[in-house]
């Protein structure tokens, strides 16, 4: 195999790269930001009218513990009702383990191609 | 056994290759030791809380041991192949001598998003201690943490810029006074050294699994978040003197350590808060064992832990500019991002470029994102890295048996941990999926864009031959 020499990258494309790189990286993080879908929400589902520790499941040892930390049972009602919703669709879960496999299949696949080059031109065949 | 000493500081591979002037040989095992727990310990001090919230207190504890599990498991296989592969990049350089550039490049890319969301993650935490130690000295109004979590970054950026011995040592010091901290709060609270005031029995009472058994898969989301970042010892590779000795006991020691440290803490803020205070770190324990302290009624615990959970964020943002930046560097030497990157400090000896690149990457994210969602993505590109790492062990001992080449650690019960470890990150996955899968897939989504990027127009820069340094025979099978 003839031995591949890599061509010289000049200064602004080099440049165009590192901003490539860089919208990529933050658009991954912000975009479900900006979408409001990333990240669980926890909700309250069944508020408690004038609550109480005791209307709030706490017993006495808990409701001490939240006094201690300057609450109170109006103060602390959305801290101990909120739930994270774990109901998920069978669909979701399946496009999720594609996803998965597919891009460790793909990065796989191309890495081979690459490395069996790389061999090749290290132990000179 | 052949005659490939690849454990050998003289030969190639071991050394500063494809460079003029080379990193400082100058750490020994404490440094990187120092480097894995002074990243890592933060985890104890803020962010594992979250897996309470996903599923409870118990499913907390039981998440907390299956990722010690997991953890052991890469610090075994991290420790054979980093032992061989001493080189800076780290996990980065392993891929990209056992699987290839592609792979090394997703590798790479982990890295350096790992540790630059915790980076992130940590200067966040230190400008809500802050704020919150304002407070407690009567400032009356609401303290701006912006110029705060701003100031951290750079400070340890100038530190990290100026030399790699100063910035361990530093480590080294805060990292042993925050382990200290959960050992004095953990000796004084549970009745080992006076009255104990845990409570866990009737804390635990009609909450023991709110979310049931799915809770538990749930919690294995955030239970990462004890060890995450340990792997980062081997990012120092080019720069300890005995790699094939220092590498794998640092990697170990470090892992027991926090074994430790995670089930003391655990252990005391469980029996001290309500779980569901406990397991909101936004509108509830942003800094858990800070608030244990605060709930134990002694001012000098409550001044230790607020020193330790800041010692803890600063050793930590620390070690992740450090590695960010030997990963970052490591891609540029080898033309994976623009070689301008791969520069070496003249007089400091240090990758001076990647580590102010860095920089305004960790601001964006400190100062834009909240901090669960900067957890989660710092979690999710660590949690890609340890599914790469039983691919990779699996190539290493298939491409080179053991009889080909001398390791510095041979991990035993091999492909066990492997197997393992691959299980654990599936059901993480999972667990990442309830709640945050949009974020999942939005990253894979970015991983699958930049690798199309990399294999169709970036690599046409990249030299094959250069790809592979180690003084190795050809692989089997090629």
């Amino acid at each position: 195999m003839a031995h591949y020499h890599p061509p010289r990258q000049g200064k602004a494309s080099q440049l165009f790269d590192v901003v490539v790189l860089v919208v990529l990286t933050v658009g991954a993080l912000f975009v479900p930001l900006w979408l409001n879908l990333a990240g669980a929400t926890k909700s309250v589902t069944a508020p408690v009218e004038n609550p109480t520790w005791e209307s709030l499941g706490q017993n006495a040892a808990q409701a001490a513990k939240y006094e201690a930390l300057g609450h109170t049972p109006e103060s602390a009602h959305d801290l101990i009702l909120a739930r994270f919703d774990y109901s998920f669709s069978i669909g979701a879960l399946v496009t999720m383990i594609v996803v998965i496999v597919l891009y460790y299949a793909l990065i796989l696949r191309f890495s081979e191609v690459e490395y069996r080059e790389v061999i090749s031109e290290k132990f000179g065949e | 056994m052949a005659d490939f000493d690849i454990t050998s500081q003289k030969m190639d591979g071991m050394g500063p290759h494809g460079t003029k002037v080379g990193l400082l040989r100058v750490l020994g095992p404490a440094h990187v030791w120092a480097l894995g727990v002074g990243i890592v310990l933060v985890g104890e001090y803020m962010g594992w809380n979250f897996s309470v919230g996903k599923g409870g207190a118990y499913a907390a504890l039981i998440a907390c041991w299956f990722a010690g599990i997991l953890y052991s498991c890469v610090a075994m296989i991290d420790s054979e192949v980093t032992s061989t592969v001493a080189s800076a990049g780290g996990q980065y350089t392993q891929a990209k001598h056992i699987i290839g550039p592609l792979m090394a490049f997703n590798v790479g890319l982990y890295l350096v998003f790992a540790y630059t969301m915790l980076e992130a993650a940590n200067a966040i935490t230190a400008g809500y201690l802050i704020s919150v130690v304002a407070s407690m000295t009567g400032y009356a109004a609401e303290l701006d943490q912006r110029p705060f979590i701003i100031l951290v970054i750079m400070f340890l950026a100038w530190l990290n810029y100026r030399g790699v011995l100063a910035t361990l040592t530093f480590n080294l010091v805060i990292t042993a006074v925050a382990f200290s901290a959960i050992i004095i709060l953990f000796l004084s609270t549970s009745g080992v050294l006076g009255g104990g005031i845990m409570e866990h029995a009737a804390l635990f009472e009609g909450h023991e699994l709110p979310y049931g058994w799915i809770g538990v898969l749930a919690a294995m989301h955030f239970g990462l978040w004890y060890y995450l970042g340990i792997e980062g010892t081997t990012q120092a590779a080019e720069e300890v003197r005995s790699p094939a000795r220092a590498l794998p006991f640092g990697t170990l020691a470090g892992i027991m350590t926090l074994l430790i440290a995670a089930t003391l803490t655990w252990y005391v803020c469980s029996g001290i808060l309500p779980w569901e205070y406990l397991g909101d770190g936004v509108d509830g324990a942003v800094a858990p064992l800070f608030d244990a302290a605060r709930l134990s009624g002694s001012n000098a615990l409550v001044w230790l832990l607020g020193f330790g959970t800041l010692f803890a964020t600063l050793a930590s943002a620390n070690g992740c500019i450090n590695d960010a930046s030997r990963a970052w560097f490591a891609m540029g030497r080898d033309k994976y991002l623009p070689g301008w990157f791969g520069a070496v400090h003249p007089r400091y000896r240090t990758p001076y470029r990647a580590i102010v690149f860095l920089v305004p990457i960790a601001l964006i994210f400190a100062l834009g994102a909240p901090l669960d969602q900067v957890i989660t993505f710092s979690i999710l590109s660590g949690l890609l890295g340890y599914t790469f790492m039983p691919l990779n062990i699996i190539l290493f001992r298939r491409k080179w048996p053991l009889d080909t080449i001398k390791r510095g650690y041979e991990h035993p019960f091999h492909p066990i941990p492997a197997i393992t470890l691959l299980t654990l990150c599936g059901v993480t996955f999972f667990a990442v999926f309830l709640g945050y899968g949009t974020q999942l897939v939005a990253m894979i989504g970015f991983y699958i864009v930049v690798s199309l990027w990399f294999h169709f127009w970036r690599y046409r820069f990249v030299n094959r031959g250069a790809q592979f340094t180690m003084p190795w025979p050809k692989p089997r099978g090629y």
